[in-house]
């Protein structure tokens, strides 16, 4: 071997000139960091993952400019207009004639209707099925940000104490976080709300706290194993020997760290957070009726039933709004489920 | 104080007899469905369960198969549509699926039936002519030989077993999928393979088995959670089990019917849990061990 490499005086340096990068790094790589950058890449290069961002922004423009598309009648934007108090619905285009709101200078142009029309039909009790729809969009939204942000801030406290500290507080904390995910989730989310709102009273609250309350587990149990891993870190010990305390060392050295895979695997509950918080409304648990959220306008569908043939539009409009909603999120949370997997790492 | 009153119930100082008290069998008195907590679960138990049996095998048995053969068939045309399949049926919610099969198969169709048996059924019922030795519907049908019968309950129950079936495949291909292609990577499957063995040899008797190890965890929370009341799709095809209960009185917020149900279905859980894990150790020796 000496006699051969005599260019290169000491050992085998092979190995070095194989592994050394020959990438361009980008603006962006630079600028993001390389992770978030592989991340971003396989994003945008996986078509159903495309999709599901398109859906996303379409539905953030609709939350955006919902008092453009459907102008708010009345003082509660969030309570839907209802011309009348005839129980049966009634078909999409038939015409609006009280609580009818301004016309927006849209309206025109793409119906071709000088006065509103019920673009969607209307459901039970004359409730306008389109501005359901769109001011929905907001409620989903408001709704699944506060959820998936409580339960991450609650999965991250729980998660990295019992992670930094360990044995007992560990057991406990994780056999806590044990028998949480054995309860079925929508009955105790159920349960808890039916309990919580003789105290609360109707409004988007008791589902919310219910939520939050049975769905952290998740976050706690990823961010724990991500802690174990870094708290060996030299830098950790570094902390430690320079005599930090130990919620510096946690929150300073240590989360910063480790809190990026939840992060981003929160992304992915909220259209599961969205989608469960619809089938509590639609089994008549919290806002009071004539709220504008999907799961309430589809609950309407349930004195239909031997008719729905006939009232098609209660069901097929708001329930496709939702299916299109979470399908969005899932599809974003299947591609970045692919690229987080350290298996699937250097093939997008 | 009042909980501890609700727990074990109070002695009336004179005649000495208990009343109330959950520890004591007595779940208290549901106000909305006018009857004791605990004759609506002996009422509606029988049929959470007679649907879970329904539902189990086709949901094991297609989702299972959808897993394998995706897996078998990697990046191909199956495969790719067992994926898109396994996100749409995640995204698709309970409700929104049953809703618009109501729509389709009983409104337009008029196939299938919401609810748990037609009238005459129950005229037959309170009529004692069928003899229930169960109370499961379906299996006291057979028993008492009226197909008929048997025929009814399954005409309306076909429409919340293909709900069911329909979003839990959704996790079983996926579970199935990944499970099997880890497995199909071993030595012990390229050892069989260059021994010459047949392909379907090589995937139905070496493969598989041991592909099976998370989708038998998956399968046992899927029968838990049958068993612990599916609320919406009960709700949705108004069948009268233990989750359309809770759904009914947490709507009304009576609140001592939902705790009671709450406190069955937990039993129920940790029975149907324990279960599980002591089938779990028979399927692999390795569970034994430690």
């Amino acid at each position: 071997m000496t006699t051969q490499n005599t260019t290169i005086p000491t050992g085998d340096n092979r190995l070095l000139e194989e592994t050394r990068s020959t990438k361009k790094v980008g603006w962006l790589e630079r600028t993001v960091g390389t992770d978030l950058y592989r991340i971003l890449k396989g994003m945008v290069k996986t078509p159903t993952s495309v999709i599901g961002m398109i859906l996303i922004f379409i539905f953030i423009l609709i939350a955006i400019f919902a008092p453009v598309i459907a102008p708010p009648v009345g003082n509660d934007p969030y309570k839907m207009p209802r011309d009348g108090f005839m129980g049966e619905p009634q078909a999409p285009g038939s015409p609006w004639t009280r609580n009818v709101p301004e016309i927006p200078f849209w309206y025109k142009a793409v119906t071709g209707n000088e006065e509103w029309v019920h673009l969607l039909g209307t459901a039970q009790g004359q409730y306008d099925i389109f501005y359901g729809v769109i001011w929905g969009t907001r409620t989903a939204f408001q709704t699944g940000f506060i959820v998936v942000i409580a339960t991450v801030l609650i999965g991250i406290v729980m998660g990295s104490i019992a992670a930094y500290y360990g044995g007992g507080v560990d057991n406990a904390i994780m056999r806590i976080t044990d028998i949480f995910m054995t309860l079925p989730y929508i009955m105790m989310a159920l349960i808890f709300s039916a309990v919580l709102t003789p105290i609360l009273g109707r409004s988007l609250l008791p589902p919310m706290i219910a939520m939050i309350s049975f769905g952290w587990m998740g976050y706690a149990r990823i961010i724990r194993s991500d802690i174990l891993s870094i708290k060996e870190r030299d830098y950790v010990l570094a902390a430690r020997a320079s005599g930090l305390k130990n919620g510096r060392i946690l929150f300073k050295h240590i989360l910063p760290n480790a809190i990026y895979p939840t992060l981003v695997l929160a992304t992915l509950g909220f259209g599961d957070v969205v989608l469960s918080f619809a089938a509590l409304s639609f089994l008549g648990i919290g806002t009071e009726v004539g709220y504008a959220d999907w799961g309430q306008i589809l609950s309407f569908a349930r004195n239909w039933i031997t008719s729905l043939d006939n009232y098609w539009y209660i069901v097929v409009f708001p329930g496709l709004t939702l299916t299109m909603f979470v399908m969005g999120w899932n599809l974003i949370g299947d591609t970045l489920r692919d690229v987080l997997d350290p298996r699937m790492r250097g093939k997008i | 104080m009042q909980y501890w009153r609700w727990l074990t119930g109070v002695v009336d100082p004179v005649t000495g007899e208990r009343d109330g008290g959950i520890l004591y069998g007595d779940f208290g008195y549901s106000r909305t469905a006018s009857q004791p907590v605990i004759d609506i679960v002996r009422e509606r138990f029988p049929n959470t369960v007679d649907l879970a049996l329904w539902t189990i095998y086709p949901m094991l048995s297609i989702g299972i198969w959808m897993g394998v053969q995706a897996a078998v068939n990697q990046n191909k045309f199956f495969d790719q549509a067992a994926r898109v399949y396994s996100i749409v049926g995640t995204s698709f919610p309970t409700f929104v699926f049953g809703l618009l099969l109501l729509m389709l198969l009983y409104a337009k169709a008029g196939w299938f039936m919401p609810g748990k048996q037609s009238n005459w059924v129950t005229a037959l019922i309170y009529s004692g002519e069928l003899k229930q030795y169960t109370h499961l519907l379906t299996i006291d049908a057979i028993l008492n030989l009226r197909f008929d019968v048997l025929w009814d309950a399954l005409r309306h129950m076909i429409m919340p077993i293909i709900t069911l079936s329909y979003i839990n495949w959704a996790t079983f291909v996926r579970v199935t999928r990944s499970s099997m292609l880890e497995t199909l990577r071993q030595d012990y499957v390229v050892t069989a393979r260059a021994k010459g063995l047949k392909e379907k040899d090589v995937i139905n008797n070496h493969a598989r088995p041991n592909a099976m190890l998370p989708v038998v965890t998956l399968a046992g929370s899927s029968i838990v959670g049958l068993l612990g009341g599916v609320v919406i799709t009960e709700t949705v095809f108004n069948y009268p089990g233990i989750g359309k209960a809770a759904a009914d009185a947490a709507a009304q917020l009576d609140v001592v019917t939902i705790l009671g149900l709450a406190i069955f279905t937990g039993t129920i859980l940790i029975i149907t849990n324990l279960i599980v894990d002591v089938i779990y150790a028979f399927i692999d020796p390795r569970v034994r061990l430690t």
